[in-house]
């Protein structure tokens, strides 16, 4: 097993240097999982495109789930799509964190109420840590999505929770 | 003192200290956290069917192969055309022959067969059994034919 994660139930200074490290290692460099499903994913090439740039925050897509470490859910996710994305989930490596971007994966969006085939909110299968609004939001907002999540991985720690 | 081998030796040492060293402090540092689902094959979030080292058909290979000869034959090609105006008629005689070479090469290829893509029809060995076997033939299960062995009912 590894030395420090869930390790330690006290903190100290050395833990913290590390994890201070580690968490600025990892906020400097959130690869995103490259898949889209619906005119979300549009917005959010246009973001990772030259105009806006994702690759100043050290963010690109990658093909596989092994090598990416933030999944941004940017469409409509219907029940067909639910199991992979689960499954997708499943295969990434920790420490993993997933954006939920756009409406519909939010709440189910405009499917809310008659999308007999939408699953009503992607964190009905996966956990999510930020959701972005709009339909579709745009590039600013999922930039400040993924700003608000670099924020939460600057604030984690690998000591263990005490229940 | 060090000769010229020793240095290189000195190179390939820090570079195996350096990847183990990257190794050992991920595996240090990262979260230990694995279950069944988290190790299945990637296969574009399908429901992975069989293992990730399938075997390929053979004739993949000879493709591959024929391929690779007519690419280096183009990568020998271009910097001889960049040069042509320089090198006049024994260059251009040389590469004559190299291409006729390759040339030969392709219509044998051609001529054995190996560029056709139909389908070979494999003949399994198969064996009548004595006994019957019941998953094989359902309705005729219980009813014992008369065979070449001589048993009946």
């Amino acid at each position: 097993m590894g030395l420090l994660d869930k390790q330690f139930n006290n903190s100290n200074v050395i833990i913290t240097s590390l994890d201070n490290l580690l968490n600025w290692a990892r906020l400097s460099s959130m690869w995103g999982m490259q898949f889209g499903l619906a005119c979300c994913a549009i917005e959010m090439m246009a973001t990772g495109a030259s105009h806006y740039d994702l690759d100043r925050f050290g963010i690109f897509f990658r093909a596989t789930p092994r090598q990416s470490d933030v999944m941004i859910v940017a469409g409509t996710v219907t029940l067909k799509m639910a199991s992979r994305i689960k499954r997708l989930y499943d295969q990434m490596s920790e420490p993993r964190y997933v954006i939920s971007m756009g409406s519909c994966s939010n709440c189910g969006g405009p499917y809310w109420e008659h999308g007999y085939h939408v699953l009503k909110g992607v964190d009905r299968v996966i956990p999510v840590d930020v959701y972005v609004p709009g339909c579709p939001p745009r590039p600013e907002a999922l930039m400040e999505g993924l700003m608000k999540l670099q924020g939460k991985i600057r604030s984690h720690s690998s000591v263990k929770q005490s229940a | 003192m060090l000769t010229e081998f020793g240095r290189v030796f000195i190179f390939f040492l820090i570079g195996a200290i350096f990847v183990a060293a990257g190794l050992v402090t991920a595996w240090l540092l990262r979260p230990h956290r694995w279950y069944p689902n988290k190790l299945t094959t990637y296969e574009c979030g399908e429901e992975p069917v069989g293992n990730a080292l399938t075997k390929f058909n053979l004739r993949f290979y000879v493709v591959a192969l024929i391929f690779l000869i007519f690419d280096v034959e183009v990568v020998f090609l271009f910097p001889w055309a960049v040069v042509f105006q320089k090198l006049g008629m024994f260059a251009f005689v040389e590469m004559l022959i190299f291409l006729a070479i390759l040339l030969v090469g392709y219509a044998y290829v051609w001529a054995k067969g190996d560029l056709d893509w139909d389908r070979p029809i494999p003949t399994i060995p198969s064996m009548k059994s004595i006994a019957p076997v019941a998953h094989e033939h359902p309705q005729e299960a219980t009813v014992w034919e008369k065979t070449e062995y001589g048993t009946s009912r």
